[in-house]
């Protein structure tokens, strides 16, 4: 058995347009299975854990105390072998451990090291994320071609350096690691680490609780070490005369790759999906085509998973797929839609209505927050997100859910709406895909 | 949208088509002498053969160049298809790589999509292009599902002989069961039978007819029961230094376009077709008889040289219905002669031409006909695409394919196109 799981790549559509017919939608599932993690993965692997020092997280002193703790077990749940390095972040980075700007290997004397060097950490100074990011940059430097994984753990707004510092810095980083971030308590800002979270490809969450932190960064850390492949791309090739409207990640969260197309042939691009282990992904992606004769088939999109080589080298092609369009005046054929496209239509629009509730509940509009929310209601129950409605439930009352009727709260917990916010990407599967996910089928 | 390729078909057919223009320029001086060229007939096919200065040349595998047998399906020493047509395993065109049917890009991948407008090649019956050389030059075939059918129920094959070639053209017949598997049966069966017959020494006619004979047994063998029998139409049309040869039954048609009305230069020029009903009387005495060949008709301006069996041309033929009435009535494609287990004995139509000018020879389905029913309408086609059938017969007939789709393509779509070079020998004979 090779170490590298096998991939299949399975496309849902409905490939009929009718006359005229230009936009095509398809669902694209990315699946890997096995040559993972049972044994140790083959793959080389760096980690660098981001604890936020900055004076805030003293106020109240658990917050540092429960980050304390969480990076700690960090720290335990590296695989023997690992590269890593502790950084602590507030006006600028330092290093925790080790005391050199450089990774080094888990092993138990580095481990105990590194706990002793978390437990000294004290909090002063402000915050400023990218010039943590800029930091951790430089520590995976070396190891490109291996996994490459942050945690940034924050509990504030990032108020000392510009937005267009960050953005510099998100786009220098882009690509070269993949970072899940955390807010702990409820002074930061969820649309702020969603931003630097979607540049790094990680996913964004609030820990409201600072006991939770614990666990989460256990789960981050075994999620991290189960990787297998440290870079893979969706390289996706559109007919010359077509435009590619968007490609998104809508499983497990929803996440618009669009913007992070890099050409790599005439008519194609890459969009980098990140290190991946034993998981399946969903993405949603949208071709405009020129309209063709009734009867005529295109090949609208085709789809390859690749691990993209190195300068000059070839791509490794995974699996391929192929998104189709063809014209037909057969109403029946062109006015069905594909299940699995309406669900995760749906579920975008889930996490856009509700972002946008939220901002118009947040400027005081209160007529588009009740309008956006009750909309969310709906959809969230018609794909059975239950994660979704059960924290819009403590936003709004619902009058009926099967209309989206609903009534704003007057008191709501400031971290039940940053849960909502953060919750609002996450998406599930429709319920009849449960058996599919558990299929394993050779490439 | 045609530019594209026609530029294209043009730029392969080079080869090719120094060969056909230099037959063809020995065409028309030959065609110049005989403005009554049809009276030397006379003489009949025997004495033409007799005649015949050359002995015609023993048939080689295209692919080995071992000799083989006219009528066999492959070649027994390399395999290589001898008779084109067949889905799948057709000849490919001799030219080489696969052009995108849709933008003309040398880019279609082993998926059969281009790889530059996405599109996907016509699997296998959908859309079948077929280019063979044979003694005459090259002739060639395409066969398009349409737009409107699920699938192509057409089929076509042409076989080389010694002397020149066979093509057939089958509809199946939509309202039988299974037509697909008729029209491909009869149309494989009639192409090797005719080359076969002329192989063994059988005048042109005679081998048509028992083509017919053999291909109405083979669609006949494939009903289950007389109520359930796959069926179709049929017309072959043999070339040779005898002439052209045809034989029909049903609605598909062949078609004489002279090289004078499908060229650029004769543009605007009346292609004088004959009153159909002129020909129809010449051999009114017995459509079937059994020597139509001593009847040989002289070929000069564009012409149609089938009359359909159906009640369309019924009606007109009766002086009931003007054509444009007939047309346009709901019977207008109820054909009266089939090939199938419920047909009884089928007796093909069989007429023999001889050519006094070069020309292009059309087989065809009502699928191409339907949008361009007379000689003039088809060779206009040809003409205003600056079309050159004989120096690219794929060309020509991906033109008239095309054609039709634009018209509509309402049905199945099938052409071979057949580019002959005056007969020689009709002036020797006189």
């Amino acid at each position: 058995m090779s170490d590298q799981p096998q991939f299949t790549v399975k496309i849902d559509q409905n490939k009929y347009l009718p006359e005229g017919g230009r936009e095509v939608h398809a669902i694209v599932s990315v699946e890997s299975a096995g040559g993972v993690a049972a044994a140790a993965p083959a793959a080389q692997a760096a980690e660098v854990i981001i604890i936020d020092t900055s004076g805030s997280m003293t106020y109240p002193d658990t917050k540092l105390r429960a980050a304390i703790a969480a990076a700690q077990t960090a720290v335990d749940t590296l695989r023997d072998g690992v590269m890593f390095a502790v950084v602590s972040g507030s006006n600028s980075a330092k290093m925790v451990f080790p005391q050199q700007a450089a990774l080094v290997p888990a092993n138990e004397r580095n481990r105990a090291a590194a706990k002793a060097a978390l437990k000294r950490l004290t909090a002063q100074g402000g915050t400023a994320i990218g010039s943590w990011l800029r930091l951790a940059d430089q520590l995976f430097d070396p190891y490109q071609a291996g996994v490459r994984h942050a945690i940034l753990l924050t509990d504030g707004k990032n108020q000392h350096e510009s937005p267009e510092e960050l953005q510099a810095v998100l786009a220098r980083c882009a690509g070269r690691f993949v970072c899940d971030c955390r807010g702990v308590g409820t002074d930061w800002e969820v649309a702020e680490l969603r931003k630097v979270a979607n540049a790094l490809l990680g996913t964004v969450d609030i820990v409201a609780d600072p006991a939770d932190l614990v666990a989460d960064f256990r789960a981050m850390t075994q999620a991290a070490m189960g990787k297998a492949v440290a870079d893979v791309a969706l390289r996706v090739w559109t007919p010359q005369t077509a435009r590619l409207k968007f490609v998104k990640q809508v499983m497990p969260n929803v996440q618009d790759l669009s913007a992070m197309r890099a050409e790599t042939a005439p008519q194609a691009g890459d969009y980098p999906l990140g290190a991946w282990g034993a998981e399946s992904r969903d993405y949603q992606i949208c071709v405009e085509v020129p309209p063709g004769e009734v009867g005529k088939e295109l090949r609208a999109a085709w789809v390859k998973l690749v691990v993209p080589g190195g300068p000059g080298q070839e791509a490794q092609v995974l699996a391929t797929g192929n998104v189709l369009a063809q014209w037909t005046d057969d109403e029946a054929l062109s006015t069905k839609i594909n299940a699995r496209v309406a669900h995760y239509t749906g579920q975008s629009e889930l996490a856009d209505v509700i972002q946008e509730g939220l901002a118009a509940r947040r400027d005081g509009d209160l007529d588009t927050a009740t309008a956006r929310l009750g909309r969310a209601v709906k959809l969230a129950d018609e794909a059975g997100n239950e994660a979704v409605t059960a924290a819009l439930r403590k936003v709004v009352d619902v009058l009926d859910p099967a209309t989206g009727t609903v009534r704003l709260k007057a008191n709501v917990e400031k971290a039940d709406e940053m849960s909502l916010d953060t919750t609002s990407t996450k998406t599930v599967r429709t319920r009849k895909d449960e058996t599919v996910r558990t299929r394993r089928s050779e490439v | 949208m045609n530019g594209n390729g026609n530029g294209d078909m043009n730029g392969e057919g080079n080869d090719t088509a120094v060969e056909a223009n230099e037959s063809a320029a020995n065409g028309p001086a030959a065609g110049d002498g005989a403005g009554g060229a049809g009276e030397a007939n006379a003489g009949g096919t025997g004495a033409r053969r007799e005649q015949g200065a050359v002995k015609p040349a023993e048939l080689a595998c295209p692919q080995c160049g071992v000799v083989v047998y006219p009528g066999e399906a492959f070649c027994e020493n390399c395999g290589r298809q001898l008779i084109a047509g067949r889905p799948g395993s057709g000849a490919p065109r001799p030219s080489g790589r696969t052009r995108c049917v849709g933008c003309g890009e040398a880019a279609v991948d082993g998926e059969g999509y281009c790889e530059h407008c996405g599109m996907k090649q016509p699997a296998d019956r959908d859309h079948l292009e077929v280019e063979l050389v044979t003694p005459g030059g090259p002739v060639a075939g395409v066969s398009d599902r349409g737009k409107r059918y699920a699938r192509n129920e057409d089929a076509f094959a042409i076989a080389p002989h010694t002397t020149g070639v066979a093509a057939v053209v089958c509809d199946g017949v939509g309202s039988s069961p299974r037509p697909e598997t008729a029209s491909r049966a009869a149309a494989d069966t009639a192409a090797a039978e005719i080359a076969t017959a002329l192989g063994a020494g059988a005048a042109p006619g005679d081998a048509v007819r028992a083509a017919v004979r053999k291909a109405a047994e083979a669609v006949a063998g494939l009903a289950d029961s007389p109520e359930a029998s796959p069926s179709c139409t049929f017309v072959a049309a043999v070339t040779g230094p005898d002439g052209v040869t045809v034989g029909w039954v049903g609605d598909s048609r062949a078609y004489w376009l002279s090289e004078s009305d499908t060229s650029p230069s004769a543009a605007l020029r009346d292609t004088g077709e004959l009153d159909s009903s002129q020909v129809t009387a010449d051999l009114k005495g017995d459509p079937n008889a059994t020597t139509p060949d001593a009847e040989t008709l002289p070929l000069g301006p564009s012409r149609r040289l089938t009359d359909d069996d159906s009640w369309a041309a019924f009606m007109v033929a009766s002086g009931a219905l003007t054509e444009a009435e007939a047309e346009a009535h709901p019977n207008a494609h109820v054909i009266t002669a089939w090939m199938g287990a419920d047909a009884g004995e089928v007796r093909p139509h069989v007429r023999g031409f001889v050519p006094d000018r070069p020309g292009t020879l059309l087989v065809c389905s009502d699928g191409l006909w339907n949008y361009f029913p007379g000689a003039g309408d088809l060779a206009a086609v040809l003409r205003n695409a600056q079309a050159d059938p004989a120096a690219d017969p794929t060309g020509a007939a991906r033109i008239l394919v095309r054609h039709a789709l634009d018209a509509g393509g309402r049905d199945n779509i099938t052409v071979a196109v057949l580019p002959m070079a005056a007969a020689p020998r009709t002036e020797q004979d006189r």
